[in-house]
Order: structure tokens, then sequence, then C-alpha cells
């Protein structure tokens, strides 16, 4: 089960990403093309998470994006049995996914109920457009 | 990164020295005052701020021209010349307002405390108004999302595509890694909220004042977003609180026993996002509460097992509950087993916590209540009062900067 979104109401997602948040651009670029990129050190290797203009532990201000594998683990996880706001359909859950890479990324499951979930269990990307404007990277536990 | 942490080896050889701390044992909280707590005030903020102000400088046995400062929160929506204005104060000659939400319940106490040492100015009030059961309720994403995507906090793009959108939530998950690394039981985060609910029948000021439960109500509560059900969440509030801070000659002079503030520190550690910490090593923690907990004991040069009783800011029963295993109360993963049966942290147990109610069962006035209650702790004069009190704590919020201090006697 993934969440169930409520058409008539706009989902929360910031409009002007690219003039609030330009690190960030690069990874949306991806996600429209159902590739799940990570934003990487290129001075000394570290993965940048979220993306940011320098890198925190060597102060380098040049990166690059590299694929991720898509594949992780349920790293933790919430429900939600009553919707906290009018896009999301309750009940549903949000997760927590560990990459492979260590990165970690929050996310929804598809096609697994939130009684099937368990932390450990392995998992690989989808990408599910869920509006007009908006695609996400989500999750499917890996057959 | 956070080696400190993960090793819970505190350095202190590149922070301040102790012996040029200007704060401590030097600045003391000398006025408390407050509003009614309600659900629906049917009053904006700030005619609740100036009534708290007013209480907090009679409280003192000062007059409204003595106050100089002025200090409170950013998100706080009041415009503060507004507040001046209002009050008729007319030598305010220094101000100041700190960010981070409630991780800034003491740091607003540090930096009046810091601006009284370095004597910019002379008397301080610090306040925080706020209708969150009526008004704007952080608890609801739909009432936050405008303020939340804005370019303050841009990364929560990451987050509410995914419906992920509330507080609750975002501790959740690391409630949830807390449970599952450490074996923690829900009977046993249970006992938090039962504990706190009963300091609550004591005090005629709480919310949940007349309205006791057992631990089989709360096993039986709805679960509101799984690890927390409704009796783990705090509960929103309509009011104000303030306090003033002077040094510790001039308290002398004044009408209160001083609650004499022995340390007060913030903690701003790395990978700080505002609730949303999951590149950490280690998330089934509080890292900004250990980290505000070591420069306390540093500070003050003593240990948890001289504190006499904490107010712990719990906006939902985790946030307090990992807070003991964090400041030293009992060890890393056993804050489930200490707190079984309640007895450790009611009054005369080893470390009575948030003798009020706290924010799940007193108010939730950003931890403004937390601090006063504090005071009174110092004072002698809290409605769950506890014996021989010599030092008094107080956190503020996790999962953001924090802050902290400790409170002691004259």
């Amino acid at each position: 089960m993934t969440v169930e979104y409520n058409a008539e109401q706009k989902i929360p997602y910031p409009a002007l990403w690219h003039v609030l948040y330009r690190s960030s651009t690069p990874f949306w670029d991806g996600v429209k093309e159902d590739k799940l990129l990570l934003q990487k050190c290129k001075s000394c290797g570290s993965f940048l998470n979220p993306p940011r203009p320098m890198c925190p532990k060597c102060q380098s201000m040049e990166q690059e994006w590299v694929p991720a594998t898509g594949k992780g683990k349920l790293y933790s996880w919430v429900t939600y049995q009553e919707s906290p706001h009018p896009a999301f359909k309750a009940p549903y859950s949000a997760v927590l996914i560990e990459l492979e890479e260590g990165v970690r990324i929050v996310s929804n499951m598809v096609k697994v109920k939130p009684e099937e979930l368990q932390i450990g269990m392995p998992v690989q990307v989808t990408f599910e457009k869920v509006a007009e404007d908006l695609i996400l990277p989500k999750f499917e536990t890996m057959s | 990164m956070l080696d400190e942490y993960v090793s819970r080896k505190y350095r202190d050889d590149w922070r301040p020295p102790v012996d040029a701390n200007l704060i401590k044992n030097k600045v003391a909280i000398v006025g408390i005052g407050q509003t009614k707590f309600t659900r629906d005030s049917q009053r904006d903020e700030l005619e609740m701020a100036v009534e708290s102000i007013k209480a907090a400088v009679d409280d003192a046995g000062l007059k409204m021209e003595d106050i100089d400062g002025m200090e409170m929160f950013t998100i706080d929506r009041l415009a503060m010349p507004m507040v001046i204005s209002t009050l008729g104060m007319k030598n305010i000659r220094f101000t100041s307002e700190v960010s981070f939400g409630g991780g800034a319940a003491c740091a607003v106490t540090m930096h009046a405390a810091a601006a009284v040492a370095t004597g910019a100015t002379n008397y301080v009030v610090c306040f925080r108004s706020l209708n969150e059961a009526s008004g704007q309720r952080y608890g609801r994403g739909d009432s936050y999302a405008d303020y939340m995507l804005k370019a303050v906090t841009p990364h929560y793009g990451y987050h509410w595509p995914f419906g992920f959108v509330t507080p609750l939530a975002w501790a959740g998950v690391w409630g949830k890694r807390w449970m599952h690394e450490f074996g923690i039981t829900r009977e046993q985060i249970g006992w938090w909220p039962v504990v706190l609910r009963e300091n609550a029948q004591n005090n005629p000021n709480a919310i949940y004042h007349g309205r006791p439960i057992t631990h089989q109500d709360y096993m039986e509560s709805p679960m509101i977003v799984d690890p927390l059900k409704l009796h783990d969440c705090c509960v929103d509030t309509d009011g104000a609180c303030a306090y003033i801070v002077t040094t510790v000659e001039r308290a002398r002079d004044l009408q209160q026993t001083p609650a004499v503030i022995l340390a007060a520190a913030q903690s701003c550690p790395m990978e700080q996002e505002i609730q949303t910490i999951y590149s950490r090593p280690v998330i089934s923690g509080l890292v900004e509460t250990w980290y505000a907990g070591q420069e306390l004991y540093r500070i003050a040069e003593v240990g948890p097992d001289d504190i006499d009783v904490a107010q712990l800011y719990d906006p939902y029963s985790i946030g307090g509950i990992i807070q003991l295993e964090e400041l030293g109360f009992c060890e890393r993963g056993e804050s489930g087993r200490f707190i079984e049966g309640g007895d450790n942290i009611r009054v005369g147990g080893k470390i009575p916590v948030n003798t009020s109610g706290g924010l799940l069962s007193e108010a939730y006035i950003h931890g403004f209540n937390l601090v006063i209650e504090g005071v009174r702790q110092i004072r002698g004069t809290s409605t769950n009062q506890v014996d021989n009190v010599e030092l008094s704590m107080v956190t503020a919020g996790p999962g953001v900067p924090s802050s902290g201090i400790i409170l002691r006697k004259d």
C-alpha cells in the first residue's frame, strides 16, 4: 500500500525549489528520468545528505552526482492513523530507507501494508508519478 | 562526526574554561508569571504575553520601569516592540530573540543571563505566548506547510511529499529505532505519561488537573502515529509564561528566593536539522540533549547524582524518557526498565521529573512552564515539592539545537 493521495488537494512541496535550495535540483531532475542520484563530495568522496553546497568534512565546494544502486533496507517507519494534511488519506506509512551507500532517505513503500513492515527488510527503489508535476522515488520489497 | 557522542567521551580541552564563565553563580531567576492554561483562550497572544510579564514583574517585587531587557523566541508570532509599548516599558536597552523552537527554552535563559552578567542590562524579562490549541497548530501538517517549506527549512521538501509532515512522525522514526535497538516495550513507555498525569492532579493550573489516567487507560488509548499513542502526545495549549533574570547581587534585595543559575548551556551538534535528523550514525538517541547535559555538568562541576529534580522537555513521552539516558540518570538503553512502575521518576524517587505535569499533562508553553517549575522547586513552592532541593535541572526541546540550565539555592 502506498500513500493514497487526495486528487483535489495540492501535495505540499516547494514550488520554488531551484531558488530556495539549488543543491537539490539535480536530485529532482534525476527522479524525472527514473534515476536515484546521490550528491558526493568530489574531494573526499563523502556522500552529502541532504544535498548541500559544501562538504562538512573537508569544506570542499566541488560535488558530483552519482547514481545509487536503488537497493537498501527499511531502517525505521511510522504509520499515520489520522491524516495530518488533506493531501494524504490515512492510514499510511512513511518510511526511512538506508540505501546500500549508507545514505538514509524518507519515502513510502508501495504494495506493502503497514503491518507487514519490518526493520531490516530489503527494499528497492521504484518511481511513482503522484501528480502532473511530481514524480517521487518510492520503495518496494526486493523480489 | 559526533565522535564524542558515539564514544560517550566529552572532551573539555577546547571548551571555554569554567573559571571564566560569567554566568555561573552570578545570575538568578527572580520573578515568575503565567496566565491560565486553557485549550481555547478566546484571547490573543499579545494579551496573554503582557499578563504573564506583569505577573512576573509583580512576583519579583519590581516596577515595570525597572525592566530594561527583553528576550523571546524567534518563532513567537508577536512583534516585540508591540509588547514593550503595551507594557509601557520605558527603559529597554537590550532585546534578543532565540531560534530553534522548543530547543531555545533554556537558551533564552542563557542569553538573558549573559546580558546581565556582562552588565549590558539589569533586569531581562523572558516570555513565550502562544495559542497553540485554538490557533496555528504545530502538530497539524496543514497548519504549517507554507512555513516549513520556505527557505529556512528547504530540506523538508524531501519529506513533505511523502506525507511525512508532523513532529510526531519525525520523532516516531527515531522512537521506533530506539524501541527496536534496546527492546523498549509499549508497557514501559506508558509509565512516563501516567506519572506526569499523577503530578498534574496536584497542580490546579494543569490542563489535565482532575483527569487522572491509569496505565491501562494508556494502553487502551488510540494510536495517533505508530509508535505514539494519544497519551504520548503533549497537550496543545493556549497560554503564556514569563520570568525575570538579574544578577545574584540584585536578586538578594528582592522579595523572592533567588533561583541561582549554576550552569546554562546550548548545544548544536553536527548533522543538525529541525527534528528530522536521520543522517547521524545513531538516530536512536537525543544527541543534543547529551551535549547540553555534558556541558551543564562540566560548567556546574556536578554529576547526574547531584541533581534533585528535573524538568525534561517532553513534547512526546519518548522525548522525555530518552533524556533520562542522555543526561546520565540511567544507563543508555535502560530508561524503559528505569521507569517501570514509575517510582524512580515520582517525587521521592531517584530523579523526580516534570513535577508540574510537564508538557504532556500541565501545558505546552514551549518549555517555559518547565523553567518556571524548575524555579518553584528551588523556592519550595511546587505543588509536587521535592524535599531539600539544592539543584534543579531544566532541559529544552530535543531534535533541534537544544539547551539546558541547572538552578541552585543561593
